[in-house]
This record gives structure tokens, C-alpha cells and sequence, in this order.
């Protein structure tokens, strides 16, 4: 019995590495393939409705996400920087974790179930209709016509996307805090501005260029190498979504760690409190 | 000479043997039937003569090339001189007939659009759907389907038609339209066809030579007048649409 046990956990991490090892190559050819599509009319005609399905059809999601985190922010901060008399800096804290953090990692999520299901959904129909082996062959490579214009799409909206987000969240904020808890208007804007500086903006939008790629590449790997069936498409879109939501929250640590390193040693400790 | 051949090809699923040792050569210009039972490895046969899938052993050789150890750029010339009809078609559902018959020119060639167009006109002029080209997909019934994916097929003039269960899902009437078209398409392009289809009708009125396959091995290979009499019980059965004890035995 304990011999069958171990047979198959080693089954089992056999058959994760391999898909690990599909997973990266699957990237690297994307990635290969995006770097040349960057200079085609051709592929940049087939990432325009593309954009459209990213982009345009995730601003109300986004920005709804984002104003309302605004608002959760100016609630929940108040009254602890109010029990200490520094309620003048709320704009700080707020605005430095809306942009920083919140903002664009619940953008990212928010991509990842409305854009990152519907590509799995998308791809995995395909895979399960025979359209993509369709492609392969027409002796066209899947990856180019089908993968690089969804990538492209999610890394270059997810900037816009956030920064959408962000903005809101920073009107959401700044409405709470003066119009509705009393906090005074210059000094909120005086410390927001002392707080978030370029860099801050930067590396919120720097996150979002890693999340989009990261929901692109692991919502398409997941359509394309769905199970047979509906029952495989939707588990598909779950995996897809949760390996996504996974993938973000590790990316954010390694870059918040990585931004922090790269701050710290060019401008020292900044402190919202001054 | 054969223009595919298949040599000594394995492959398995996990547990389960599809294919065992198969050595099969397909002549130039002939049209090959593989027939057998669901799950006999017939679908399976063809995805190796295309490269979707590589062989666990042996050796897949088309025109004197290799294939199954070849890397996917050379692959992709490969394929480019065959046309696959998939069962379902395998149309792009977001894509009008049109796009879909012009897409591997688009892709493969530097055609003007006014080439393009008059490309698709007569692949769907040659298929007997001449006025569908606006339509999307979804529009169409399965045997109108099964039509738009073989006008695609031909878009590029291939070599070789193979045919993953041309009749499946058709009625009779259907059936025989795409049998007639496979015939014509044999007539008028001079391909070479490769049809698997478990339709012995249909077996009977387009191939030129018939090869059976049964539990991952081929148990009869002949022109179809060797079928019509076959003395294998298996295939007499087949043809005769049969089922035997063991497999009745279930339903008892």
C-alpha cells in the first residue's frame, strides 16, 4: 500500500512538472512570437477587436472596483488617524495604497475573471471544436494568430485599465474623506502630493504590464490545453481564474520587494507621516 | 510509389494500445478508405500523417520527408500541401463562410483581397454553395458545414484531401452529396484522398482500396471487392453492420 502511495504522489509531481515544463514553453513561444507580431500590420489588425474585448469592455468593472476601494479606504482609515488628530493625512494613505497596491492589484483581479474567463472560455471552445488544430493545419501557428493578440491586449490595456481604476479610486477617496467625513481640502491634497511622487506611478503601472501579461499567458495556455467537453471548458475557466488571482498575489510580493529595494537605494525611507 | 507512408508506428494513451505496429503506404492519386469501429484508431491514424500527433515508435514519412521527428516551421510547409476536412467541420465560428474559405490564402499567400474573393468564389462554386459566403457558421446545417470546411480544404490547392468522417451526422441524401463531391474533387483536382469514415456506403462508392483496422492493427487491405466478399468474420460483420455475441451480450 505505501508502495502505491508513493507511486502516485510521484505520478502526480511527475505530471505537474510536465505542465509546468508545457506551461513555460507555451510563454516562450508567445513571447517570441510578440516580440515579432510588434512590427505586423497584420497581427496588429487581429489584436484591435482584441483591445476592444480587454479594454473597453472592462471599464465599468474596473472603474467600479476602483472608486468603491476609494471609499472602503476613507471609511476605514478615518477614525484611527482621527483617534491620533492627524485625519489632515488621510489623503496620503489613501492615495499611496490605492496606487501602489489596491488599486491595481484588484484591477488585475477584476481583469482576471471578466477578460481572463471569457479568453479561456474562448480558446477552449475552439480547442474542444478542433478549430485550433484547424489552424495547425492550415500550417499556421496557433500561438501567433490566436495568443499574441489576446497577450498583447491584456499587457498593453492593463496599465490603462489601472490607471483608470486608480484615478476613480482616488476621486472615491477624496470624496469620502472631505465631502462626507469632514476632512479639510488643502491639507488632504497637500499630503497626497507629498506621499505618491512619479515613482509610486510607476510602480503601480509597472505591476499592472506584469499582471495583464500574467493573465493572458495563463488564460490562453488554460483554453488551449482545456479537456474534452463543456465539463473541460469550465474547469478550464475555474483553473484559469484561480491560477491568475495566484499568479497576481506572488508577483505583487516579488515586485512590491523588488520596487521597495530599488526605492530605498536611490531616495532612502520616505515616511507618510513626514 | 507511395506518397505517405507509415512505418511500424505505436502509439498509446496512457494504458490504452491505439496503435500497434502499423505499417500502412499511401499511393499518390488513389483514394484510400480506413474503416473500422468507433475507437479503432482510425481519427487517430490520420492526425499522424499530419502532424498533430507523433508516433511513441516508427516513422511517418510523407513525400520522401520525414514528419513525425520534424520541428513545427518545417512542419507547417508540410501541411500546407494537404487539406483536412475535420468531422465537425472545424469552421471559425467568428468568421463569416468567406473568411473562413479565404483565410489559409490569406495567411499563405500575398493574393490581393480581389484574388481572395475570387478564390472563395469558386471553392464555393466547386462545393455547390456559391451564394453562402456571407453567412456566418452558425447559419448553416451540418451537411452545408461539412461543404464550407472542404471548399477551405481545397483553398490552397492541395495534394492530399484527407477526410476525418465525412458522412457522420448526415442523412443519406447528404451523405451522397459529399461522397459525390469527394469523387469530383478526385476527378477535377487529381489529389490524392485518405477518407476514414465507418460509412460502408460510403466506403464502397470512393474508395479506391480499403484498409480495416480492429484493436489497433490492420486486418484487411484490399480494393472493395475484397470487402464485398470478405471471409474474415470480423470484417463481414463490419461491412454487414453486425454486431457479435460479446457485444450483444450487455444488453442481455
Amino acid at each position: 500500500m505505501p508502495i502505491t502511495q508513493i507511486e502516485t504522489v510521484g505520478k502526480d509531481t511527475l505530471n505537474r512538472i510536465a505542465e509546468f515544463g508545457e506551461f513555460c514553453r507555451f510563454c516562450a513561444s508567445t513571447l517570441s512570437w510578440a516580440v515579432v507580431s510588434l512590427f505586423s500590420p497584420r497581427v496588429w489588425r487581429l489584436i484591435m477587436p482584441q483591445l476592444y474585448e480587454v479594454g473597453v469592455k472592462s471599464v465599468p468593472v474596473v472603474a467600479i472596483t476602483g472608486g468603491f476601494i476609494g471609499m472602503v479606504l476613507a471609511i476605514e482609515t478615518h477614525a484611527q488617524f482621527k483617534s491620533i488628530g492627524q485625519e489632515n493625512r488621510l489623503g496620503g494613505v489613501i492615495n499611496v495604497s490605492v496606487i501602489k497596491q489596491i488599486g491595481p492589484v484588484l484591477a488585475a483581479v477584476m481583469l482576471a475573471g471578466r477578460v481572463g474567463g471569457a479568453l479561456t472560455a474562448e480558446l477552449g471552445t475552439m480547442n474542444v471544436t478542433e478549430q485550433i488544430d484547424a489552424l495547425r493545419v492550415m500550417g499556421s501557428d496557433p500561438i501567433r494568430h490566436l495568443v499574441v493578440p489576446r497577450f498583447l491586449a491584456c499587457v498593453l490595456l492593463s496599465p490603462i485599465l489601472t490607471m483608470y481604476s486608480s484615478l476613480l479610486g482616488v476621486l472615491g477617496g477624496w470624496v469620502v474623506s472631505t465631502q462626507g467625513l469632514g476632512v479639510p481640502n488643502q491639507p488632504y491634497w497637500f499630503y497626497s502630493q507629498y506621499s505618491v511622487d512619479n515613482w509610486q506611478i510607476f510602480e503601480g503601472l509597472i505591476k499592472s504590464v506584469f499582471f495583464g501579461g500574467a493573465i493572458g499567458l495563463i488564460s490562453c495556455y488554460k483554453g488551449f490545453s482545456c479537456g474534452a467537453g463543456a465539463s473541460g471548458v469550465g474547469r478550464a475557466c475555474t483553473e484559469a481564474f484561480v491560477s491568475a488571482f495566484i499568479a497576481i498575489i506572488i508577483l505583487n510580493f516579488f515586485l512590491a520587494k523588488l520596487n521597495k529595494d530599488w526605492y530605498e537605494a536611490i531616495y532612502g525611507v520616505q515616511s507618510v507621516f513626514g | 510509389m507511395a506518397l505517405i507512408e507509415l512505418k511500424n508506428v505505436t502509439k498509446r494513451f496512457g494504458q490504452l494500445l491505439v496503435l500497434d505496429d502499423i505499417s500502412l503506404a499511401i499511393e499518390a492519386g488513389k483514394s484510400t478508405v480506413i474503416l473500422g469501429a468507433s475507437g479503432s484508431g482510425k481519427s487517430v491514424i490520420l492526425k499522424h500523417i499530419v502532424g498533430l500527433l507523433k508516433p511513441d515508435s516508427g516513422e511517418v514519412w510523407f513525400d520522401g520527408l520525414r514528419i513525425d521527428t520534424m520541428r513545427d516551421k518545417e512542419l507547417m510547409k508540410v501541411r500546407r500541401r494537404l487539406g483536412f476536412l475535420f468531422q465537425g467541420g472545424a469552421l471559425f465560428d467568428s468568421m463569416t463562410v468567406a473568411d473562413n474559405v479565404g483565410f489559409p490564402a490569406k495567411e499563405h499567400t500575398s493574393k490581393s483581397p480581389a484574388e481572395i474573393a475570387a478564390l472563395v468564389q469558386r471553392c464555393l462554386t466547386m462545393i455547390g454553395l456559391p451564394e453562402i459566403g456571407a453567412k456566418m457558421p452558425g447559419e448553416l446545417s451540418g451537411g452545408q458545414r461539412k461543404r464550407v470546411a472542404l471548399a477551405r480544404s481545397i483553398a490552397l490547392g492541395p495534394e492530399v484531401i484527407v477526410y476525418d468522417e465525412p458522412t457522420t451526422g448526415l442523412d443519406p441524401i447528404r451523405s451522397d452529396v459529399i461522397n459525390e463531391l469527394i469523387l469530383k474533387l478526385q476527378r477535377e483536382l487529381k489529389v490524392t484522398s485518405i477518407v476514414v469514415t465507418h460509412d460502408m456506403n460510403s466506403a464502397f462508392k470512393v474508395g479506391n482500396r480499403l484498409v480495416m483496422l480492429h484493436e489497433g492493427k490492420i486486418i484487411e487491405d484490399g480494393p472493395p471487392e475484397l470487402f464485398r466478399n470478405a471471409t474474415n468474420p470480423i470484417v463481414k460483420r463490419f461491412v454487414a453492420g453486425e454486431a457479435d455475441e460479446r457485444e450483444l451480450a450487455g444488453l442481455r
